[in-house]
């Protein structure tokens, strides 16, 4: 078992450096220094900004550099707010995103899990179709399309809830956590109920029920340990799906979050902060497929002979 | 029998099953009314007439105008060129790559095929959503870029699918009987194994598109996708949730033609799985 997790963490370095590497070399590639928007700079005070950033320096060096004090967790200083690092701005918006995310991981847990389970249990039934038909809906519904209708409806139309911010309001934080986690609700759904339903059919649950075991104690101690290893091995990737998420709804909802950082650093051509948050991602996200990895791992002895 | 009587068989299932059926109706029509937008959209899409401003439904407009006069009907047409030609041609971009990806690694197997789908793994880690934000943000607003850049994400899935496809196939007796008989490696490819690896690709084939849609919904929204005056669903729905207060029906309309589309597909796509494979069904 540790040999699998250091194999993958073995993995993993390699790809968090191609990352670095990739997204560094890329933008440098960009047309245009990062000053051209400014109206022309004299030439002296291009040239200390050019100190400042390091940009006179050789690629090569600007490279070391960069990661060198990446080793030290220091994102360099943002472009756009000089005043400002990146570091800091990942920071400050990182406990905002990373709530928002757990909310919605909540809601789609919580719903999917529950829809799941019960279409499973009450197989070709009204209330496995409905749920599932719901389901299906919530899939192919887009999150920046079911974000601003939710905003529409409880927040414009019927004045519920609040339609922007994040910790200003009482209820703010509803709207964007339904928002986000609808989609994995969704796939949540589809996924513990297929799992829920191969489970159902194996030989020890026929024996708990042959034991004469409530059919409540059949479903929730026997059959939900094994039936829920595909939404455990879906929420590593899910987390990198959620962070996308959080560009759309963090952008709706005017959310101070990491999200919508990356989208206006995308916009500012803020280099220094697309650079740092697409490491940071990717950190994440890396980290995250490992965690969900290790998970089934764990829930699924079977899985360890196969890897 | 004929030697087609797989296709026959999975053809009468499909048509037997009422959602993959009008759900592929309802894709007709809209692919059909995406060809033919310049002929049968009652107004230019692009022509702004300030004077009409933002109109609610009416019978000269049939689904309003948008804040600069301009029907939303016909741009909902000419949405429907970009948005299916995106899902289309990235799709056949995944389709080009992942197939012939997986093919090689599960037809030559041993170190290549180690190699390759451990490459696979790796990309399958990344996080591509950001890539794809960022060369958009580098290149400019291509669409042609979006195309190659949505493409190159989507086609490991359909990588692993085919190569586990061909391994099964490979392994199977009347492969290695023609194997035995000195069947030559591209006759047998191509008479042998290729045909049976069809039907997984199509179906998953027709899955990624639905996906592609939504990642250049996403992209378009976010304002990184199409650029004006051309318009793709994701750019309609951008602009209908900036004044959908005062006219909802710019978010409503588009929101709903998108939601119909993608749901058409899924559906469509999940008929042929188990038209084609019927044993996974059930599920």
């Amino acid at each position: 078992m540790l040999q699998i997790l250091l194999k993958r963490l073995l993995i993993a370095i390699p790809v968090i450096l191609i990352v670095i590497t990739i997204t560094f070399f890329l933008i440098r590639m960009a047309p245009g220094g990062p000053f051209d928007a400014e109206k022309a700079v004299p030439p002296e005070v291009l040239k200390s900004l050019n100190e400042r950033y390091n940009l006179d320096a050789p690629v090569i060096v600007q490279y070391k550099d960069y990661m060198l004090n990446l080793l030290q967790g220091d994102f360099g200083p943002s472009f756009r707010y000089p005043s400002r690092s990146v570091t800091e701005m990942i920071f400050t918006g990182m406990p905002v995103t990373f709530e928002l995310a757990f909310y919605a991981i909540l809601v789609a847990l919580i719903i999917g899990i529950f829809a799941g389970v019960l279409a499973a249990v009450k197989r070709n039934t009204a209330l496995d179709y409905i749920p599932m038909t719901i389901a299906m809906i919530g899939i192919c519904m887009p999150t920046f399309l079911l974000g601003p209708l939710l905003v529409l409806f409880f927040g414009i139309h019927l004045e519920l809830l609040p339609v922007s911010g994040w910790d200003t309001l009482p209820g703010d934080k509803i709207l964007p956590s339904i928002t986000l986690g609808a989609a994995y609700a969704a796939y949540i759904a589809r996924l513990s109920r297929g799992g829920m339903l191969e489970t159902l059919n194996q030989d020890y649950i026929r024996t708990a029920r042959a034991k004469g075991l409530s059919e409540f104690n059949v479903v929730f101690n026997h059959a939900l340990r094994g039936g829920l290893i595909p939404v455990l091995s879906f929420l590593g990737p899910a987390v990198a799906g959620l962070i996308g998420g959080s560009f759309v709804v963090e952008t709706i909802f005017q959310i101070p979050g990491l999200g919508r950082f990356y989208v206006e650093a995308a916009f500012n051509r803020d280099y220094t902060m697309i650079l740092g948050t697409t490491i940071f991602f990717s950190v994440l996200i890396i980290f995250f497929n490992l965690l969900s990895d290790l998970a089934v791992l764990i829930a699924n002895p079977q899985s360890r002979s196969s890897q | 029998m004929n030697s087609n009587s797989l296709w026959n068989d999975a053809f009468r299932r499909l048509i037997a099953n009422r959602a993959a059926v009008g759900s592929a109706c309802i894709l007709i029509v809209l692919i059909l009314a995406a060809i033919f937008a310049p002929w049968i959209a009652p107004h230019s899409y692009s022509y702004q007439n300030l004077d009409v401003g933002a109109t609610p439904p009416s019978v000269e407009f049939l689904l309003g105008t948008d804040t600069l006069g301009r029907d939303l009907l016909s741009r909902i047409l000419y949405g429907a060129r970009v948005s299916l030609l995106v899902g289309f041609v990235a799709t056949a971009v995944a389709l080009v790559i992942g197939v012939s990806w997986g093919i090689i690694a599960g037809y030559f197997g041993g170190r290549i095929d180690s190699v390759m789908m451990r490459i696979v793994d790796v990309l399958y880690g990344l996080p591509f959503i950001i890539f794809i934000i960022l060369l958009m943000v580098i290149f400019g607003r291509n669409i042609w870029l979006l195309f190659m850049a949505i493409g190159a994400v989507e086609w490991l899935t359909m990588a692993r699918i085919v190569r586990g496809q061909v391994i099964t196939i490979k392994n199977q007796e009347y492969v290695m009987a023609a194997q035995a008989m000195g069947v030559p490696n591209l006759r047998l490819f191509v008479k042998h194994i290729f045909p049976n690896i069809l039907g997984p690709i199509a179906v998953y084939a027709t899955l990624t598109i639905p996906q592609v849609m939504l990642l250049e919904a996403f992209l378009s929204f976010l304002g990184l996708g199409v650029q004006p005056p051309m318009s793709s669903w994701g750019t309609l729905i951008r602009y209908g949730v900036e004044s959908m207060e005062e006219y909802s029906w710019l978010l409503i309309y588009p929101g709903l033609t998108f939601t119909i589309t993608l749901f058409a597909l899924n559906f469509f796509g999940d008929g042929l799985r188990d038209a084609l494979d019927p044993k996974t069904s059930e599920d």
